[in-house]
Parts: structure tokens; sequence; C-alpha cells
């Protein structure tokens, strides 16, 4: 395990809504399991930042950005389905 | 590009800021496509009055998992629209979500509140899709979200590409309901509607010569009305285009702009061609009032050259137009799209009340000529027949006027001479059993000439004849009347000769009677008895 952050992820939610929260949570959740001090998460609510939408092209809510390691992912909707949010950030489990 | 088109009208003369999202085209490319078209999209970002926005989506760098929203995009636009404060949006072209997203259901969930969002915030929306196989949109977007349904296509029909349009529906207006084509030119879109929806046009009572001064005579001495059309047709070398070239020419002489599109010369030959004939179009040209416009019917669709037209005539304002030919614009076109096409024309240049003239080829000389005039002679109010009369050796041009719609016309043939000063129309001869023209005209009425000195001089012959056998049976009158007084003279002398003759005898009779010693009661019966 290396010092430095392996994956940047980042949430892009809409306001509190249940998706958004449901969102949170799941991703909470995932990335302690599977990557329990690799990871930073960035939280950014559009209604507050409308701006930062455009910067990762984003489209639906809530998505999930994998900023790093590169190539860019997303992942879209409430990262309920654990399975394909491990497949998306390309983490196998350990 | 409707669409486009719709944001930057809006945006520079409605004073209505737009925003243009965009999932195909990226800002560099949508902005260096409609340069084309005369729109600076950078200025007016620079001026706040558009905002381009380009979304993308990449179907690969997305995976789903479970339930989302496209508040993302919501919010997106929202910002945008905010930013400038925009009444209209522009979506090009929804489609690419259907396909960067695998989620159809959510998708169409999603762009129905969308449609509800921009209507409760009071936007415009163009929202662009690509046809589909059965639907009008491939994914089946229009039932439920649009109040209005424009379909674009583009057709091939004899090699030569027309775009059309047509409003399929229109939520709360009376639309036409018809096909439109339509023309992406230098200043953007137009479209042509086919026809005014009615005939209102103005009329004038105006009349304007049409510089061959017979032909004004044939046409109850005034020529035709302004703003009616004017159809003259013939076969090749009947001299329609010089018909129209003095039409155009008298027209400018009136100080009148004249439009001249030409479909068959360039302008050059033209003004060359026309000098032979003593009107001279380059002057007019110089002097501004006569444009010619001249180009190949096989350029481009009917459609674009009447757009042309009205381009050139918006631009130009003139009063007049001649199109040389009609007939040529319709090569290798199904008759049953040009007369639309024309009607369209025409009741444009009425409604500006601009005098036409159009030429059209005809097929051939024959006497078949009349019908064959791509079914536009109905819709023309004075036509004028041009023909060549083949008879002896050589042929000549004639020229007749079929109708002329309210006025009184003239029901004759005249011929119609070209020469270097100009157009003439003289009379032909109309003899007892036939026309006659040229050359044979000229002989005809030499020998009409001939006949009728000769037939004078023998009236001269046969009066002085009559005068000196008068002048005998007198002379015989005299000499008879002389003879019978000669002879009445010699019947006086013989009665008194007679009469002498008998009073002489009775003296006589009477003295012997005396001599004798008769009875003075006797007679001369009595004398046997002596």
């Amino acid at each position: 395990m290396s010092k430095t952050v392996a994956f940047e992820l980042r949430l892009y939610v809409a306001g509190q809504t249940a998706k958004s929260i449901a969102a949170c949570a799941n991703l909470q959740r995932i990335c302690e399991t599977h990557l329990a001090g690799q990871y930073r998460i960035e939280i950014i609510d559009l209604i507050k930042n409308p701006k930062l939408a455009a910067g990762d092209q984003i489209l639906a809510v809530p998505t999930l950005v994998r900023r790093l390691p590169k190539p860019i992912t997303k992942i879209i909707g409430d990262l309920s389905d654990e399975e394909r949010v491990l497949v998306g950030l390309d983490v196998r489990p350990i | 590009m409707l669409a486009m088109e719709f944001l930057v009208r809006g945006a520079t003369q409605y004073g209505e800021p737009g925003v243009f999202m965009m999932f195909e085209e990226n800002v560099a490319e949508l902005t260096a496509n409609v340069r084309s078209l005369g729109f600076d999209l950078e200025k007016l970002v620079a001026q706040k009055k558009l905002v381009l926005d380009h979304v993308h989506i990449e179907r690969s760098e997305i995976e789903e998992t479970g339930e989302y929203d496209l508040e993302g995009l919501f919010i997106r636009l929202d910002h945008a629209v905010k930013s400038i404060g925009a009444k209209r949006v522009v979506l090009d072209t929804v489609e690419a979500l259907f396909s960067g997203l695998p989620n159809h259901a959510i998708l169409r969930a999603e762009l129905r509140r969308l449609f509800r969002w921009l209507k409760d915030h009071g936007l415009t929306a163009v929202i662009t899709g690509e046809r589909g196989e059965q639907s009008l949109t491939r994914y089946g977007l229009e039932e439920y979200v649009a109040d209005c349904v424009i379909i674009l296509d583009q057709r091939i029909h004899e090699q030569i590409s027309t775009r059309r349009l047509r409003v399929l529906k229109y939520r709360g207006s009376a639309h036409g309901t018809n096909e439109y084509p339509f023309l992406i030119g230098e200043r953007g879109l137009s479209v042509l509607p086919i026809t005014s929806l009615r005939l209102d046009h103005e009329v004038s009572a105006k009349r304007i010569p049409t510089g061959i001064a017979r032909l004004d005579e044939m046409l109850g001495g005034h020529g035709v009305f302004r703003g009616s059309s004017v159809l003259v047709s013939g076969s090749s070398g009947t001299g329609k285009s010089s018909v129209g070239a003095r039409f155009a020419e008298a027209a400018c002489r009136r100080g009148e702009r004249v439009l001249l599109f030409a479909y068959e010369e360039s302008s050059a030959q033209i003004v060359r061609n026309m000098g032979s004939i003593g009107i001279d179009l380059g002057l007019w040209v110089k002097k501004g009032l006569l444009q010619i416009h001249s180009s190949r019917p096989t350029l481009q669709g009917l459609e674009q050259h009447l757009l042309m037209m009205h381009d050139a005539v918006r631009s130009f304002h003139p009063s007049v137009v001649v199109v040389d030919p009609i007939s040529n614009l319709t090569l290798d076109r199904d008759a049953s799209a040009v007369k639309p096409t024309l009607m369209r024309l025409i009741d444009f240049l009425k409604q500006q009340q601009i005098t036409t003239l159009f030429t059209s080829l005809t097929a051939g000389g024959g006497e078949t000529t009349e019908n064959s005039q791509l079914g536009v002679s109905s819709l023309m109010d004075t036509w004028l027949l041009l023909r060549n009369v083949e008879f002896n050796g050589e042929r000549n041009r004639t020229i007749y006027v079929l109708k002329s719609r309210g006025m009184a016309h003239s029901n004759q043939v005249r011929e119609f001479v070209l020469s270097d000063k100009g157009i003439e129309l003289v009379d032909v001869y109309l003899g007892a059993d036939r026309v006659l023209t040229g050359t044979a005209r000229v002989a005809q009425e030499e020998l009409e000439r001939t006949a009728a000195a000769r037939r004078e001089e023998d009236h001269q012959r046969k009066l002085s004849q009559l005068a000196s056998r008068q002048k005998a049976i007198e002379a015989q009158i005299a000499a008879l009347r002389c003879e019978a007084e000669v002879e009445s003279a010699e019947v006086a002398f013989s009665l008194s000769r007679e009469t002498l003759h008998q009073r002489t005898a009775q003296q006589s009779t009477d003295v012997m009677a005396y001599l004798r010693g008769a009875d003075k009661t006797g007679s001369g019966g009595k004398k046997g008895k002596r």
C-alpha cells in the first residue's frame, strides 16, 4: 500500500435528494470496504456550484467520477449495485 | 441549422438571448460551421447574448448503477439560461443522449421533465431530432413533448436535391400544412411558401407599354397592365428574347428598374446580341437600371433558382422582371413540380406589383404549340405566341395575342420583323384563302399592285371607248335627225302639192261645168249623163 492516494473520486449530487444521500452512503461503504485508506472523496453539490457541471460533463445525477487513476470514468446512478461500481472503478475486490 | 438560425436571429433581432446546448458538435466546430452563414457566434458570446454549451457523452466512460436522473443537465441548462437571461434554448440533438445512456426509460421520463421544466421557465426551445424509420423521430419523442413539429428533409429528384420543410403540427395556430422547399444560402435559411394563402394582391389599372408600338395597339392600344404577367411563347428563333429585351429596354427608358434573368446566354452575350437589333442594354446596365442575372438552369434546383430570384428582387426592387426562358428552368423536371413553383414566383412578383415577362420555348413548330405550355399559361394574364410560318422556302415570324385579360385585344396575326432598327410589326397579307408573310407577302402585294394598275388602265380605256361610242351614236342621231328633217320637208311638200293639185283639179272641173252650163245642183255624178 502506497501512501499516495490511488483513487481520487468525485461525487456530483444535486441537493439532498434521496438518491444523493443513497449514493453518498453507498460510496462511503464501498470505499471503506475495498479501498480503505487509498481514496479521497469530494462531494460536489451542483445546486451550489452549477458551473462545475460543465467541467466533468455531468448530465446525470448522481455521478461518480474517478479522476485518478486515469482514465477518467464515470458511474451514474445511486451506486446501489456494488459489483458494478467496483467494475466501473476498476477495483478488484480484495 | 434551423435551430441555430432561430437562436442567432433571436439574439440579434429580437433581443432574446439564447442557449445552444449541443450534443454532437463541439463549440469550435459549430462556430466554424455557422460562420459560413454569416453568423459570428464568438461575438454574440462575448456580448452575452448567446451561450454555447457542448455536452459530451462518452458511452465507454459511463457505468450505470442504480437509479439516477438528469438533474445535472438541468442544472447546467439552468445555469446557462440564468447567466444571460436566455429566452430561447436549442438542444441539438437529443438523440445523442439515447446513444450515450443506456437506460431509455429514465431518459424518456427525464426528457419529459425537461420539456416541462423548459415550459415552466417560459423558454422557447428548439429540439432537433433525427428522423426515424417509422416514427418521426428515432425514439418517438415528438408525440408528447412538442407543441410544434417541423420536419426537414432532403430529396433528390433528377439529380438535383431540394430541401423541404413541413410543419407537421403546431398547437394553437393555423399553419400551412404543405411542404415548403427551403434553402440554406449565404444569408441563412429561407423558406418559400408554396403560394400566398389567398389571391388578394392589389391590382393596378395602369398600363405600361411593351416597347413595341404596334404590339401595344394589338393589346387595346396601351400595352399590358402593371403587375401583370406576360408569357411569350414560341419555338426557337421566333424572337422571344428580343421581345423580352425590348420590354426591358422600354421599362428602362421610363426610368424603371429591371431585372433580367437569363438562363440561356451570358449577360455580355445578351448585350451584344440585342445590340444587333438596335437594343442597347449595356447602357442601362451601366446606369444601374438593369441587372442581368445569368446562370445555367442545371446549376441548382428550381426552388433554389426561385429563391435566388426572390433574393435578387428583394435587394434590387425592380418594377419589371424578365425571365428568359422559364422553360429552361424546367429541364428534366416533371411539369407537376414546375407549376406550383412558378405559381409561387408569379404570386410573389404580383404581390410586389412587378410586371413580369416570361418567355417559354415550345418544342418544334407545328400547330400543337398552344397546348405544350407547361400548364402555366393559365397563370398568365397576357399570352403572346410567336410562331414561325414556313412557306415558299422561307420562315417568317408572326405574332398573335392568344389572350390578354381585362383588355380588348386584337385577334389578328401580325408579321414580326427583326431588323437593326429594332422590332417592327407589319400587317400580314390576308389573301382570299391564306395568310402570307415575308417575301411571299411582298410578292403578293406587288402582284396586287400591278393587277390594280392594269385594272385601272382597262377601266380608263373602257371609259374612253364608251365615250367615243356615245359620240358616234350622237353623230348618227344628228344625221338621222337631218334625214328626218329632210323627210318631213318632203312630206310637207308633197302634201302641199297634193292639196294644190286637188284644188286646181276642182277649180278646172268647176270651170268646165260652168262652161257646159250644168245644173248648179248637179254633181260630178251627173256628168256621166251628159
